[in-house]
């Protein structure tokens, strides 16, 4: 008599379901002077563009998460429009005063992404003058939004994330919110155009809320060398307070990738292909923005 | 075909010596005229070998007659001034840099014999601000071009060697673009600086450096002069490193300055005859610079064996570490042992309390072997 074949019920049922426990605060604390032996040593590897990856996962991913988790309950979705490999464009829309957006971004494609895939921003050029945040932008993988530097992320396979808004869409008045702003040169078409990268839209709902910019300081802005200055209803009335974002529910989108390689690279000189392309990425973002501003019950929850 | 009579400007520094020993170490090598202004050092002339020194002037006329009377085929420029205590002040390393540079291609353009000249440039001519490209390849310039000092003279001088191969074009003309030069024997800016045991950095600020070994700057030098590229190459070891990175790597103690007290540091440095940096320098240890160097590998067919990290370590060699990564490491070590010590005991005696303390829970029956079955 054949034996009965033996089916799990529960797949994976032989290995013991409890998860490894955790590590004791011992091996945790050694886990910490490790990293601070390595940090004071120099023993760590940065690229050319300055990304550190060892000070990326140990400091500011573990700080942006409970941003992420808690404060705004970020829902990605469609990350399976984001390639697991190779270079891609991610375009998103820009919001929110201070450019959280773009950090949430990167923890969403980091930590929710079965690839786990490093998300390299392309920042303003005033981001590299100020002290501390260009340091830092650099040490996180950013770097200057320029064709260079973009067509030689995405031809070294990696994912490159831009906002061509800039500052006109992180500094918009409240009244404007969800409205894209002019999107540049098309600039990032070329990039994607050259490398044949595909384009991937991103739509982000949620960031336009926590710091509602109610009017714009000109003469302070004018003074600190500033692209504007924020006058919310917290800020700078409550001072540091103020500086608490609204916890806001937030929904980061990723459409589906617009091939650009059918084209050729000799299509970045075409300003008709150029144009099209840009108004095409424009109004999918526009179009995810609106429906998932309907599928939002409301602002907070 | 290797050259026959070569002349080397700026030979007693120690990279010019070391090319012409090199030169004149190779047998198909007719002549090596070494050219300065001052005498090498004892040092630098037991290595010359066969090389003949001419103390000349490259400012004076005199190099033309040098230049024609050896027929001289092969001129390697190196005689450029980076810094002005190097020239005694400002105003002659500009006239060494800028006139000297004239002279000496006014001379090669007259000789006929002259059929190849290697320019021993430098990364400076691309500037350094917020606005530039992470990478530079040959091709971009400046985003914001540099107004004084080393980088300036540079850009002029490229200038000059450019218009000279217009003029000569059956002259084979090299520029090497060289990043920072670092090596135990090397004389350079970041040589200098992070000899000191306390280094200024810039608060805010985390420069992106590319260096080079001095050997595998050496290298290049000899394969420019012995070889036949023509064109512009960028010289730099593969891998770049922060600024605050190679400091812990060395062992040094940074010390971030606001960018505004800047400048009165380098002024008093500079009096106390200690670094002697230029602002255009300065805003290099800001915004950082890392050259492209495919060209390098691929046209011009050399491969730096030092990486910039290896480059660093091996100067690292030549420096006591304030901060010894040893002592870091012991002190990391030791910290462990304790804490896995401490955590040992503290499980056994929070075991030892809970089996005192907690009347145990029946645990629920396991039956081994036992699993759900469903037929098919």
């Amino acid at each position: 008599m054949p034996e009965a074949r033996v089916i799990p019920l529960h797949p994976g049922d032989d290995e013991p379901s409890t998860p490894a426990p955790p590590p004791g605060w011992d091996a945790q604390l050694a886990d910490v002077l490790d990293f601070l032996r390595r940090r004071m040593t120099g023993n760590y590897d940065t690229d050319e563009f300055g990304f550190d990856p060892d000070l990326t996962d140990h400091v500011v991913l573990p700080l942006l998460r409970p941003w992420f988790q808690r404060w705004f309950r970020v829902e990605a979705q469609g990350l399976e429009n984001v390639p697991d490999v190779g270079g891609a464009l991610v375009v998103a829309n820009h919001s929110g005063t201070v450019p959280v957006d773009a950090l949430m971004t990167t923890v969403a494609l980091h930590d929710e992404h079965p690839a786990s895939r490093r998300f390299r921003l392309l920042g303003a050029d005033l981001v590299f003058q100020v002290p501390f945040m260009g340091a830092m932008a650099r040490k996180m993988g950013a770097t200057l939004a320029c064709n260079e530097d973009a067509e030689r992320l995405l031809r070294a396979g990696e994912l490159v994330g831009v906002f061509p808004e800039g500052f006109k869409g992180v500094g918009k008045p409240f009244s404007e919110r969800y409205t894209l702003q002019r999107f540049g040169r098309g600039g990032f078409v070329t990039a994607a155009l050259r490398t044949g990268a595909p384009i991937v839209p991103c739509a982000i709902v949620g960031a336009e809320e926590i710091y509602p910019m109610l009017g714009n300081a000109r003469i302070a802005a004018r003074v600190l060398g500033l692209p504007y200055f924020p006058i919310t209803p917290t800020f700078p009335l409550l001072g540091p307070l103020g500086a608490v974002p609204l916890p806001s529910k937030w929904f980061i989108a990723f459409g589906e990738p617009i091939e650009t390689a059918a084209y050729g690279p000799g299509a970045a000189d075409d300003p008709m292909v150029v144009f099209n392309l840009t108004d095409q990425v424009r109004e999918t973002i526009q179009h995810s923005l609106y429906s998932l501003l309907l599928q939002r019950r409301s602002v907070f929850s | 075909m290797p050259p026959a009579v070569v002349l080397v400007t700026g030979v007693s520094r120690w990279l010019g010596g070391a090319l012409a020993a090199e030169l004149a170490s190779d047998p198909a090598i007719d002549r090596v005229i070494g050219v300065d202004t001052v005498p090498p050092s004892p040092a630098v002339l037991r290595r010359l070998g066969r090389t003949e020194f001419v103390r000349a002037d490259i400012r004076n006329p005199l190099i033309a007659k040098v230049i024609e009377s050896a027929s001289v085929d092969t001129v390697v420029h190196m005689n450029i001034s980076s810094t002005p205590a190097g020239a005694g002040g400002r105003v002659p390393m500009k006239e060494l840099n800028v006139i000297g540079t004239m002279q000496l291609l006014a001379a090669c353009q007259r000789a006929p014999s002259v059929r190849r000249l290697v320019l021993k440039s430098t990364s400076a001519v691309y500037g350094a601000s917020p606005r530039d490209p992470a990478v530079f390849t040959e091709a971009m310039q400046a985003r914001r071009v540099p107004r004084g000092g080393f980088a300036r003279d540079s850009l002029d001088i490229e200038g000059y060697v450019r218009s000279f191969a217009r003029r000569r074009p059956d002259v084979a003309v090299a520029v090497l673009r060289f990043a920072h030069f670092i090596g135990p024997r090397i004389d350079s800016l970041l040589t200098e600086a992070f000899r000191l045991p306390v280094v200024p950095t810039v608060l805010g600020y985390d420069a992106r450096l590319q260096l080079l070994h001095e050997d595998d700057a050496l290298a290049v030098l000899v394969r420019a002069t012995t070889g036949d590229f023509t064109g512009t190459v960028n010289v730099g070891a593969p891998g770049t490193v922060l600024l605050s990175q190679a400091l812990r790597r060395l062992g040094r103690v940074a010390v971030p300055v606001p960018a505004p007290a800047i400048g009165s540091l380098s002024r008093l440095t500079r009096s106390a005859g200690m670094v002697d940096w230029s602002p255009e320098q300065m805003r290099l240890l800001v915004y950082g610079r890392v050259l492209d160097t495919r060209v390098l590998r691929e046209e011009f067919g050399y491969a730096p064996r030092f990486s910039t990290s290896a480059a660093l370590a091996d100067y690292g060699r030549t420096l006591v570490p304030v901060v010894a990564p040893e002592l870091v490491d012991a002190v990391v070590t030791g910290t462990t042992a304790v804490a896995s010590r401490v955590a040992g005991h503290a499980t056994t005696v929070g075991a030892l309390g809970r089996s005192l303390w907690r009347p145990r829970e029946p645990d629920a029956p396991v039956v081994p072997g036992l699993r759900a079955v469903r037929d098919v």
